[in-house]
């Protein structure tokens, strides 16, 4: 990774004050929010990596960045409250400010996936830390040969960013698929799981690049799908997630086999971790 | 990021051995204390041989040595009065240099958001008297994983920078010990500053000193010693010879990475888990465990804030929590992960393995597993399954 891209404070444990500048409620109980610095510039991300983000005084979470990559005044975050440090990010008021290090991690291979057929798949909160890689996808998507989307919700209601999910699916050159395991009335769509909407694409396996990120269950039957139908275990990248507490491969928490998450992924290649993905557990 | 370099290696000038005797061993105590050193060594405390401030020669566990087993613990009574007459006891040296409780930062609340106090000065260095073999390749272990990454631990690379060790060549093995077959012992051969040899018998009791590096060279030339004559080395290597004879265990490290990466489904696991009671003891013990947990507070007021890293073990269920549940939700998920990371992916992410042969984790379990005998138990029923680097 690039010194841009490397945090600036010289003790990496230390978070720096972050101003939430805009909120915005994306579900019940997920928010995006944008942040600027009190002091300094925004430093450059690539897409699939994370921050760690400080909640004064209740704790810390990592979040994945969900903004675009191109913009350089502001990190995004999309968040789920889902514990005391979530809970208080998610509730933050545009003003308030958060503490952030990062960003840390691997990232979506972006770049090397030019030339290829693109695959994009999503579950639930996962459509966030793909977004920035979607973002720079389009941007520039006569690079790449055809380009879907596909994400997964629990339900309608469930749904990320459905305003944008809509103008990507007018384009000509992406193809946005959607499913929700239990669908309301107001649902004319698939219903059904993720790697179910695969097969409504149009894709060359031999010449495809996919990035997976969602609960592991999906990474799993998702990896599993893309493999029967041909795609290189080699050009599956999946987004891991573990318990971290120090996003810099000091505390352990992360671990999965070999790898520390925070610092060996979240972006990691199938053909690295498709044995041990398939041990429960480890 | 800031370049902190890890701790310079500490060269061996040309060591012509030198002989201390008790007083002699004092003077050297003495010159650290003067030199502002905040000087540590075993003594005892709760039955067991531990680390801790000592002044006095006299602090030391003088004429006491340890009879230790799968666990199993107990001091006993020795024939001579040897100050060094014994094996590690439940305390490493990662204690201090990795302390289990460290503050990382206070902040308060400010007009605009909050800021963060500055630093507490640095306390005093440390000096480490008695660290055995198998303890300089833990804390040279534990620099690769704190200072040899692309990030470092700025708490660990000052206590480390300034400390001084000065090593002992170990005259007792404990029924546990197996640091002959891991590699890391019971000779000191690098990392130290001063390297020690008690001998002891009817006639004498000095220590052979060796320096490791021009600190120690240095300190070595104020201290009243005398020259070392062949004889006395002899001693010296006969006393680390014997040791090295008296191992209670071994571990046949061929292949073991290999071997424990390719088997996550064996049923030792199972067997093991049976037993396991998830206490977290050996993590505790372990002088190369090296995983914490952080834990925010404030005040009643919510205007001052603290975040405090703590040691954290991969047997409790909180340490691989997400939402939804703990990744490792079994016993014997978190001892296969244990295990495999001490003894197989250590070398994928460190270059080492994360064993050094102390045999802490099986003495101070309390329903004696034993690490040794596990690789074992999984080496004479190996597995088929091509798992990789799971």
């Amino acid at each position: 990774m690039s010194a841009r891209l490397a945090p600036s404070p010289a003790d990496p444990m230390r978070p720096a004050p972050w101003r939430v500048r805009a909120v915005r409620r994306e579900t019940a109980d997920v928010a995006t929010l944008a942040l600027e610095p009190l002091e300094g510039g925004v430093p450059g991300f690539a897409p699939g990596q994370f921050n760690m983000i400080y909640a004064f005084g209740i704790g810390e979470v990592p979040v994945s960045l969900s903004g675009d990559p191109a913009d350089p005044t502001r990190f995004v975050h999309t968040v789920r409250a889902v514990g005391a440090a979530s809970a208080a990010i998610v509730a933050a008021a545009p003003g308030s400010v958060l503490g952030l290090r990062g960003p840390f991690g691997s990232a979506w291979p972006v770049d090397a996936a030019e030339g290829h057929d693109l695959l994009i798949v999503a579950g639930g909160l996962g459509l966030a830390p793909l977004r920035p890689a979607i973002y720079q996808v389009l941007a520039a998507s006569e690079r790449f040969g055809r380009i879907a989307v596909l994400y997964g919700g629990r339900g309608p209601a469930e749904l990320l960013f459905r305003d944008e999910l809509a103008a990507w699916g007018a384009r000509a050159d992406v193809t946005v698929a959607i499913t929700v395991d239990h669908a309301d009335p107001s649902w004319h769509g698939h219903v059904g799981v993720v790697p179910a909407l695969i097969e409504h694409v149009g894709f060359d396996p031999a010449n495809t690049v996919a990035l997976l990120c969602g609960p592991e269950v999906m990474l799993r039957f998702t990896a599993t799908t893309l493999r029967a139908a041909g795609v290189a275990a080699g050009r599956i990248f999946l987004s891991m997630e573990r318990n971290m507490k120090c996003a810099i491969g000091l505390c352990g928490h992360c671990q999965f086999g070999a790898d520390f998450v925070c610092k060996d992924g979240p972006v990691l290649p199938y053909d690295r971790i498709a044995a041990r993905l398939a041990v429960r557990e480890i | 990021m800031q370049p902190t370099a890890p701790p310079d290696p500490q060269t061996a000038p040309p060591a012509e051995p030198v002989l201390l005797d008790r007083a002699g061993l004092q003077a050297l105590l003495d010159a650290l204390a003067a030199r502002g050193f905040d000087v540590i060594g075993p003594t005892l405390r709760d039955g067991a041989i531990v680390y801790d401030r000592i002044a006095r020669i006299e602090a030391l566990p003088v004429g006491w040595t340890d009879r230790q087993d799968a666990g199993c613990y107990r001091l006993e009574r020795r024939a001579d009065a040897a100050l060094f007459g014994y094996a590690v006891g439940p305390q490493s040296w990662k204690r201090f240099l990795h302390p289990p409780e460290e503050l990382l930062w206070r902040a308060r609340r400010t007009a605009d958001g909050f800021a963060i106090e500055a630093e507490p000065p640095p306390p005093a260095p440390f000096a480490f008297i008695g660290v055995r073999a198998c303890e300089l390749h833990a804390i040279a272990i534990q620099d690769r994983v704190f200072l040899g990454g692309a990030h470092q631990d700025p708490g660990y690379a000052a206590r480390r920078q300034g400390a001084f060790l000065v090593a002992l060549n170990c005259g007792t093995a404990a029924g546990t010990c197996f640091c002959a077959s891991m590699g890391t012992g019971p000779r000191a051969e690098a990392g130290f500053d001063i390297a020690l040899t008690e001998l002891i018998d009817v006639d004498r009791h000095d220590f052979l000193a060796v320096a490791g590096s021009d600190a120690g060279a240095a300190l070595l030339a104020v201290l009243p010693t005398r020259p070392a004559g062949p004889e006395a080395a002899a001693a010296a290597e006969a006393v680390v010879a014997h040791t090295a004879a008296s191992m209670g265990r071994q571990l046949d490290t061929v292949g073991l990475k290999e071997l424990l990466q390719a088997n996550p489904e064996h049923p030792r696991w199972d067997e093991v888990a049976a037993r396991c009671l998830a206490c977290a003891n050996c993590t505790m013990v372990c002088p190369t465990c090296f995983c914490t947990s952080v834990a925010d507070h404030t005040d009643l007021t919510g205007t001052e804030a603290e975040r405090v890293k703590r040691w954290d073990s991969c047997f409790t269920a909180d340490f691989s929590y997400i939402h939804g549940g703990s990744v490792r939700a079994s016993g014997k998920s978190r001892y296969r992960q244990w295990m495999t990371h001490k003894l197989a992916h250590w070398i994928d992410q460190f270059g080492t393995s994360g064993c050094v042969g102390c045999g802490r984790c099986i003495a101070w379990c309390p329903v004696g597993i034993d690490i040794t005998a596990e690789a074992a138990a999984i080496r004479a029923t190996p597995g088929k399954g091509p798992h990789g680097n799971a």
